[in-house]
């Protein structure tokens, strides 16, 4: 397969400077370290600082952006950014209201991004820590991964930070918003990862797993391919208990492209969706269907769901700007 | 020999140059993982020998916390947070002091250990780097009497039985924790590295 790199060993640095540029001026680098901010960022604001390891584009640093993400620490491909990019990130984006440090529930991210808080409260600086766990696939509620749904955690911690005069607000607000979202993904075929040449996972001709991970981490099962019925009802199922969510709920749902599903199959597997949540009962407010967190050229997709209250809707539907999003109503 | 600060400074560059000649097996140890664990080891530890290389160290306290920190700030990944945290955590233990012996390395290694434990929350049988690292532990501060030397070759003989003990454990942490049952038969790549370690400082003696 073919693909656009010069060189495996400038892929991140190159990756941030297209970005950079595509962010036309209103998002800068952090000198030193693979960080990026926006340019602008109102003193005495609750600081939103999102983070992880890259290969997920346009997740976690496309987010960056008004009523978004204030900043981002920009990790290797699939590995947690180390304790200098956080740290550096976070003084450099801090504006005097303390940090809100939120990223995907991982081993490495977990203690990276808490020896560069444990460095940032030494001085004075006050940080919370969300971590975002809404994948239904891991049971161990503790263990659990962080995937697409980050995507309505970021989009109203954004609104939220925005627009709270104190961090331990936004971190309530955040910190409900993670609790009521849950997702689950599938995979049809593996990506390359464009660091090493290789497949992230193998999965057989006729098979799909169900459950899968962003990092090709095991699923729930290995099965063969089912119509969209089927497969929506399995990956549903397990979302709606999880939570649980209930007859009557207002929902807002993500269809996650993984990286190279067709559009087409997404608007198929949405027709499965909105047939499902309509005949248990459950009111959709907002649908949005694209490539937000992806794992390189993988074939698959993911679903997401968050229970929404009054004042989660309110910062859900917020205006925001991003690189990998934009919401205007 | 006499593991003055100079002594122990050369024995830490050593073990450094010698993780970085193991990168790709450390790679290939972690292929069920995402098969970099070595690249963050290789990260790692070339921070460390340019950070000694470049200073000169009153006391092994700052020695050892210089090493942790280099790794710990620069590689990124669990295993880069771990490892740094063993060293920086551990010299507490070295703070003024200017020579190495049994029991200073026992209180090293026992600092060093409980700070691994309480930042990683991992326990000895989850299949991680303790199982070498406990084992090690364990064998010096029962042999205290003996020489620092006697102590290293101790220590690598440990940590290479307890890495290799890993191979019967199902991994409960990191990336390779939901493979459960498909991860017995392969060992812990940082139980590795830790036996590594503790191998270059008793070849080190040797020299």
């Amino acid at each position: 397969m073919k693909h656009l790199i010069n060189d495996r060993h400038s892929l991140i640095e190159e990756m941030i400077e297209g970005l950079v540029a595509a962010y036309n001026g209103t998002v800068v680098k952090v000198d030193n370290v693979n960080g990026i901010m926006r340019k602008e960022i109102k003193e005495n604001k609750v600081t939103l600082l999102v983070g992880g390891g890259s290969g997920h584009e346009p997740i976690y640093h496309g987010l960056v952006g008004e009523n978004m993400a204030d900043a981002a620490a920009i990790g290797n491909i699939f590995a947690s950014p180390n304790p200098e990019i956080i740290y550096e990130t976070a003084k450099a984006s801090h504006r005097g209201n303390g940090i809100l440090f939120l990223y995907g529930n991982y081993a490495g991210d977990n203690l990276n991004f808490d020896i560069a808080a444990e460095m940032l409260e030494d001085e004075g600086i006050k940080v919370k820590t969300v971590r975002i766990n809404d994948d239904v696939a891991t049971d161990d509620i503790d263990g659990r991964r962080g995937i697409a749904g980050l995507f309505f955690a970021v989009k109203i911690a954004g609104a939220a930070c925005a627009s709270v005069d104190n961090l331990d607000e936004a971190f309530r607000i955040v910190s409900k918003a993670v609790s009521k979202i849950r997702s689950m993904g599938t995979a049809f075929e593996p990506g390359i990862m464009l660091n090493t040449g290789k497949s992230t996972f193998t999965l057989a001709e006729d098979e799909i797993e169900i459950g899968m991970g962003i990092h090709g981490e095991p699923g729930v099962e290995v099965t063969k391919l089912k119509s969209s019925k089927e497969l929506v009802g399995i990956m549903l199922t397990k979302i709606i208990n999880d939570l649980p969510f209930n007859k009557g709920d207002e929902v807002a749902l993500m269809i996650n492209d993984l990286g190279s599903f067709t559009n087409m199959e997404l608007l198929i597997a949405n027709k499965a969706i909105a047939e499902f949540l309509e005949q248990i009962g459950i009111k959709n407010l907002y649908t949005h269907i694209g490539k937000v967190s992806t794992t390189m050229d993988m074939r698959g997709f993911s679903i997401s769901l968050i229970q929404l209250d009054e004042e989660l809707k309110k910062y859900l539907f917020t205006n925001a700007n991003s690189i990998a999003f934009d919401f205007h109503r | 020999m006499i593991f003055d600060v100079a002594t122990c400074k050369n024995m830490l560059l050593f073990v450094a140059n010698g993780i970085l000649s193991n990168v790709d097996m450390l790679n290939e140890a972690d292929k069920l993982g995402d098969s970099d664990h070595g690249s963050g080891m290789e990260v790692g530890f070339t921070a460390v020998v340019k950070k000694l290389s470049a200073q000169e160290f009153t006391d092994l306290g700052s020695l050892f916390k210089s090493c942790g920190m280099a790794i710990m700030m620069s590689s990124g990944g669990a295993s880069g947070a771990i490892f740094g945290t063993f060293f920086k955590d551990g010299a507490k233990a070295l703070e003024n002091l200017q020579q190495l012996d049994s029991t200073s390395f026992s209180e090293f290694l026992k600092l060093g250990l409980a700070s691994v434990m309480k930042r990683g929350k991992a326990n000895y049988g989850d299949k991680t780097m303790l199982d070498a690292l406990k084992p090690a532990v364990d064998i010096t501060a029962a042999n205290i009497g003996l020489s620092i030397g006697q102590i290293f070759k101790l220590c690598a003989q440990a940590a290479k039985e307890g890495s290799e003990a890993t191979k019967n454990m199902v991994a409960s942490f990191g990336r390779m924790k939901n493979l459960g049952e498909r991860t017995l038969g392969y060992a812990d790549p940082g139980s590795i590295t830790v036996a590594l370690i503790f191998s270059y400082m008793s070849e080190f003696t040797q020299t």
